[in-house]
């Protein structure tokens, strides 16, 4: 078990902030405000240094070669997948796949769980609030086995009802796929509950944790979830590399997902025997260089104590909710969760988040993410096109929000009537 | 004047709050909806062309940024009494205009400019915003297909990354 209940120390923002070197870079004489840490964080210099080091001294295939630089790299290799166990407490390391993504993680469950258990007419649950990463898996999944995708409502705070949860459960519901946190609302779900929920109906939970890693403290074994998915380039390490977590038990018992070197025991032409997991669901070289960056990146905000960070991007969210809610009247704050993760989507009347995002960018030098966030159907719920949003990571501070509020400002006065 | 005033100028404001020729056309000859699943932007174009394939009315609805809806308003503005092959040959210049490809400087004589865009030269600023060049060009490449007889088109889809 991790240590939960440590009261949370203060961080050192400004040395922090020193530690990204993007931070520092100034465009038209303006500091960059980074608020599309949904989207993609930013990397420290460790985590940029270390992949610097294995690219010059260190470059070589894992798991081959009879010679020391892949033996090195291999260890390497090894040692990141033991961090990523130990960062989301799983039993063993060898519960813990490599994927290209969280996208990649969920497709996997969704193949080869899905292809081998659902039959037609059974159930899969997600809900209102899903990534379409974590709707259309599911659907291609439900087309194939003609088994029905049916979809938990949320209600006007955009939090998900546990009742009508459990009113869709029913003997043909085979599989349950959510989010930890949602990447339009930043509602946190009751996780935990939730998986309490599908177990005591013997129904398997898939994390959907792509916006909580970065966030949260997790413990898969605390949450008992079956499956926890989530991305490297989220939690300050690269793209090209996620993580998907599943209990040994299934992973055990799951075809392959896909097909090459490194996945099989034994091959002949007549019949192919797999290895074990986590190598059955990694066909092929691996992206070695991410996976060891994923584990940098991993120290990093693990030395921060993802506690600390928590606290940091909750005051960081509450500034932000009330300086616009008391500076900003013509915006409306989408997603009012008792619980929620530091992130705001936003409309303001009759101004289109395209044009919000021009101008952010162009004058103030801000990053915020506007569109539909690749979550269409929540937007159609919601019955907006689009949103803006600024996500917040711990080396954003109020001044940035202060910038963000004075360009929100600007972007009326521009467009007001 | 700044890029980002160059971009929003009075013109293009003033079409996006007030755009004109809204609203839906029935009966039509050509109909076609247009859709950005990027952004959400959605338009529907409706033309009336005559016995000789002259544009007799054009109208548009939907929703999208101050640059796409004001960029299909005043096309219906200029397409409106062209012929369809006046429409086409200014929905490429349009096209040009708005990935840089043309110079809307170039004047072959001090009299008459060599493109047919006139006013609608006011969304050249869009060529220093990759990202919104496809707000920009929605309702042109709608109108396009409408007169191809489509009924739907997608940013996403179609060949319209310019």
């Amino acid at each position: 078990m991790q240590i939960k209940n440590k009261p949370p120390k203060a961080l050192n923002i400004n040395s922090i902030r020193q530690d990204f070197p993007i931070l520092s870079q100034r465009i038209d004489n303006l500091p960059l405000v980074y608020l599309d840490n949904a989207a993609t964080t930013q990397k420290p210099i460790t985590v940029i240094e270390r992949i610097t080091e294995y690219l010059s001294y260190q470059n070589s295939t894992v798991r081959r070669g009879a010679y020391a630089l892949s033996e090195k790299s291999t260890s390497f290799f090894n040692e990141a997948r033991q961090k990523v166990a130990k960062f989301i407490n799983a039993k063993q390391s060898e519960e813990i796949i490599f994927t290209k993504g969280c996208t990649e993680a969920i497709n996997l469950v969704a193949s080869s769980y899905g292809y081998s258990n659902f039959q037609p007419n059974d159930e899969i649950i997600i809900t209102a609030m899903e990534h379409h990463a974590n709707i259309v898996p599911w659907q291609l999944i439900c087309e194939k086995t003609q088994a029905k995708l049916k979809i938990a409502p949320i209600n006007e705070l955009g939090e998900l009802n546990l009742l009508e949860l459990e009113k869709l459960i029913n003997p043909r519901t085979r599989f349950l796929s959510l989010c930890h946190i949602s990447n339009v609302l930043g509602t946190i779900n009751p996780i935990k509950k939730i998986i309490e929920l599908g177990h005591k109906h013997k129904i398997p939970v898939l994390i959907d944790g792509s916006q909580a890693a970065p966030h949260e403290l997790i413990d898969v074994q605390d949450l008992g979830c079956d499956f926890y998915a989530f991305s490297g380039h989220k939690v300050y390490a690269t793209t090209g590399v996620g993580v998907l977590y599943g209990k040994l038990s299934h992973l055990e018992q799951m075809p392959p997902y896909q097909a090459g070197g490194d996945m099989i025991e034994r091959v002949t032409f007549e019949k192919t025997t797999y290895a074990a997991p986590p190598s059955k669901f990694e066909a092929g070289t691996p992206p070695i260089m991410e996976v060891i960056a994923l584990g940098a990146a991993l120290d990093y905000i693990t030395n921060l104590g993802l506690e600390n960070i928590k606290a940091y991007e909750h005051d960081l969210l509450k500034y932000a909710e009330e300086q616009i809610q008391d500076l900003i009247p013509e915006a409306r704050i989408i997603g009012r969760a008792k619980e929620k993760a530091s992130l705001i989507s936003f409309v303001i009347d009759s101004i289109h988040p395209h044009d919000i995002g021009t101008i952010l960018d162009q004058e103030f030098n801000i990053s915020v993410r506007v569109g539909h966030h690749c979550a269409q159907p929540l937007m159609n719920l919601l019955k907006v096109p689009a949103t803006a949003r600024a996500s917040f990571a711990f080396y954003n501070t109020e001044e940035e929000i202060d910038i963000l509020i004075k360009g929100l400002k600007r972007v009326i006065e521009i467009f007001k009537y | 004047m700044s890029k980002l005033s160059q971009l929003y100028q009075q013109v293009i404001l003033d079409h996006s709050r007030k755009p004109r020729n809204f609203g839906k056309l029935e009966p039509y000859t050509h109909s076609c909806e247009g859709y950005n699943p990027l952004c959400g932007d959605q338009i529907t174009i409706y033309l009336n062309l005559d016995e000789n394939d002259i544009v007799r009315e054009i109208k548009f609805d939907g929703v999208g940024c101050t640059i796409s809806q004001a960029s299909a308003s005043m096309m219906t503005q200029a397409l409106d009494g062209k012929t369809k092959e006046e429409a086409l040959k200014i929905f490429h210049e349009f096209q040009q205009m708005i990935v840089g490809e043309l110079d809307i400087n170039d004047q072959t004589n001090s009299l008459s400019s060599s493109n047919s865009l006139g006013k609608l030269t006011i969304f050249s600023g869009v060529k220093e915003y990759p990202s919104r060049v496809k707000c920009a060009t929605l309702a042109w490449h709608t109108m396009n297909s409408a007169l191809e007889s489509k009924n739907k088109i997608s940013t996403e889809k179609e060949d319209l990354i310019n």
